[in-house]
């Protein structure tokens, strides 16, 4: 099924974050907006809630803390006890540098990997964007139309008034 | 709301436009070659011939084609590993580190200085892998299943804890360098014309649109990496210098070498970033973007870091003295007066006094003082390695052994060729990866530009002009 969107052009943050603003007020649901790089206070405007990827990291730096320690203490306590410079087989100090260094690299790995996959990141030869100009300085607001439901008219009215210097149709195939 | 000082120097001169940063960027990767770049990358390559010709003949006739002997057993390659690693140290401090203490000013260097990192670790994993003498054996080093019991590392060695370190560093760099290069390749996949170019950066862009979901995201992650990357390069400089410290050999066994080691690290990195962007900035035109301001604030961090390893090489000396242990004292007036003073008073000279200079603004701000006296940083961190390891193990306790220990051809083959394989490394990304971080750059413009880009027939259409006023700053990035 085919999507139409509405998408609303800007040239410039700040007008873009109050048009956010008065857009969300009129009662129009914003579909997505993209940007050239990451506007500060676009979260708040749009109501996107704060990415629960820290607590992610947390629990894969969690296990890569375990998985260390149970690794070094299991081979050289259990598995294969040797005495190495007079230390217990268990000696914790030695342990600390292998620990930090694993629980750093399942941290960060595993919130890259779970960010690519939230946000559906992927090598792929599609381009997806709506409107070009939005990886280079153009702001774009993508509403998405409904047939018999959205008055293009007003739309458009109210995303000029807004401080739109285009506004554009889109079609995208699904 | 952020308050900009009106005195603080402006980060992008010339009155540039989003627009004009991502021209400015993508000029040289989709331009043709030009001269001056395939010249450079020629040199490189012959840089990187030698680098394979010494490989080759290391591993087919074995270490014995290097110089050391049974008294200086680690010498010229694991004075280069150091040293590379050192070097790569600044490009995570300025993507991380700098990122945490919000200075905006690294912006436009973070992405060339990740760059310099990746490719100075891969140069410096090249020693430790080829003193092994058999690289092929190299994954013995993992705690992998084996059929000798199995028969496990050994956890308590600094060895094996610089393969944890070292690798770890590596990987986490790579990702991070790869989620800022992400936005900045989507750029450059809608402007491309050629079919090539098009889908090879698509495949790069990984299907980024530049959605406000994703940015948010995309920034969590930015700061979360950076906060697991401040204290991994921390800890990357500690353990190689445990590798030294752990030991019984007079001159290494010193609780002092991990804050040493990691200043000394900062130190060689930011000259080798300057030296690298004193000629990028001006082969690509990018003064608008690294500039004075950008060079005089590196510039201050090699002043600190210096001083820090001035310091530290006057204690050594002090807590030799104070220490009352013989063997100590010795390697240490050995270092200074015995057959390899020169290479101490060449440390001395080029680390401790050149950087000085830097307290002169004027020197601080001369792009051609800087990048004379960057090189000889880096002259001098290298000598800094040698003398720590050649000059400690050299003269140990017994004399009978004592020995001295020169490098062969092959030995500088190999080292030079690092710098060869280094250079093609980055010139290749020089012409194919934007080098500066346009998504950044472009975030931090309207607060640090000269000119503010103005939009006025928006705000008239737009309603109170108060908040339009002081929207310009509250809402600028970082």
């Amino acid at each position: 099924m085919n999507k139409k969107f509405v998408l609303g052009i800007y040239d410039d943050e700040d007008v873009l974050l109050t048009a956010i603003e008065n857009v969300r007020a009129a009662g129009t649901k914003i579909y997505e907006v993209f940007s050239p790089y990451p506007v500060h206070g676009i979260d708040d405007v749009l109501g996107i809630k704060r990415s629960r990827l820290p607590i992610a990291a947390f629990f894969f730096g969690l296990f890569g803390t375990s998985f260390a320690l149970w690794m070094q203490i299991w081979m050289l306590g259990f598995d294969w006890p040797m005495i190495i410079g007079g230390k217990p087989h268990i000696a914790l100090p030695s342990f600390i540098p292998v620990t930090f260094e694993l629980t750093v690299l399942c941290a960060a790995h595993g919130m890259v990997i779970t960010f690519f996959i939230v946000t559906k990141l992927k090598p792929s030869m599609k381009v997806p964007v709506f409107d070009k100009r939005s990886t280079d300085d153009k702001f774009v607001m993508a509403i998405e139309v409904k047939d018999g439901e959205t008055d293009l008219a007003a739309l458009n009215n109210l995303l000029r008034t807004n401080g739109a210097i285009e506004v554009n149709q889109k079609e995208v195939l699904k | 709301m952020q308050h900009v000082s009106p005195i603080r120097e402006p980060l992008v001169t010339g009155g540039k436009t989003y627009h004009d940063i991502t021209e400015d960027v993508c000029r040289q990767v989709e331009a043709k070659p030009n001269m001056r770049w395939a010249i450079a990358l020629a040199v490189a390559l012959v840089g990187f011939a030698i680098f394979c010709y010494s490989v080759y003949r290391t591993l087919w006739y074995g270490i014995g084609e290097w110089g050391l002997n049974k008294t200086v057993g680690w010498a010229w390659d694991i004075t280069n590993f150091v040293w590379w690693v050192g070097i790569g140290h600044a490009g995570t401090l300025i993507s991380a580190i700098l990122l945490l203490f919000r200075q905006k000013w690294r912006t436009s260097i973070n992405r060339a200085a990740e760059a310099m990192t990746i490719f100075a670790v891969i140069c410096a994993a090249m020693f430790p892998v080829l003193h092994m003498g058999r690289p092929w054996m190299a994954l013995w080093v993992l705690p992998l299943p084996n059929t000798y019991g199995s028969l496990w590392v050994n956890f308590n060695s600094p060895l094996l804890w610089d393969v944890f370190a070292i690798s770890t560093y590596f990987s986490v760099s790579l990702v991070f360098w790869y989620i800022g290069l992400i936005p900045d390749f989507a750029t450059i996949r809608d402007r491309a014309t050629g079919p090539i170019a098009r889908r090879a950066y698509a495949f790069l862009s990984f299907g980024w649109t530049g959605s406000a979901k994703a940015w948010s995201r995309y920034e969590t992650v930015s700061l979360i990496l950076a906060g697991l990357a401040t204290p991994l390069v921390l800890s990357v400089h500690t353990i190689v210098s445990f590798d030294f410290a752990t030991s019984v050999i007079p001159g290494w066994h010193t609780t002092i070498f991990p804050p040493y080691f990691v200043a000394g690290a900062i130190f060689s990195g930011f000259a080798m970033v300057l030296t690298l962007m004193i000629i990028t900035r001006k082969v690509f035109k990018l003064e608008d973007y690294i500039t004075l301001e950008h060079i005089e604030s590196m510039n201050k961090v090699i002043i600190l870091t210096g001083s820090i390893v001035g310091v530290a090489y006057i204690t050594e000396f002090f807590i030799a003295w104070y220490s009352q242990v013989e063997y100590e004292q010795y390697a240490f007036i050995n270092r200074a007066t015995g057959p390899y003073w020169w290479a101490y008073w060449s440390m001395m000279t080029c680390n401790v006094i050149t950087p000085q200079l830097f307290w002169f603004r004027s020197i601080r701000r001369s792009l051609t003082a800087t990048f004379i006296i960057t090189i000889f940083v880096n002259i001098g961190m290298w000598f800094e390695r040698f003398v720590i390891i050649v000059t400690s193990l050299h003269r140990d306790y017994l004399p009978s052994s004592w020995a001295m220990f020169s490098p062969t051809s092959i030995d500088i083959g190999v080292y030079v060729g690092t710098i060869g394989l280094f250079f093609t490394l980055f010139l290749l990304f020089a012409k194919f990866f934007p080098v500066i971080n346009m998504a950044e750059v472009k975030a931090i413009l309207k607060s640090s530009s000269e000119v503010k880009p103005h939009h006025q027939h928006h705000s008239n259409t737009m309603h109170g002009t108060a908040k339009d006023s002081n929207s310009n700053t509250s809402h600028s990035n970082e």
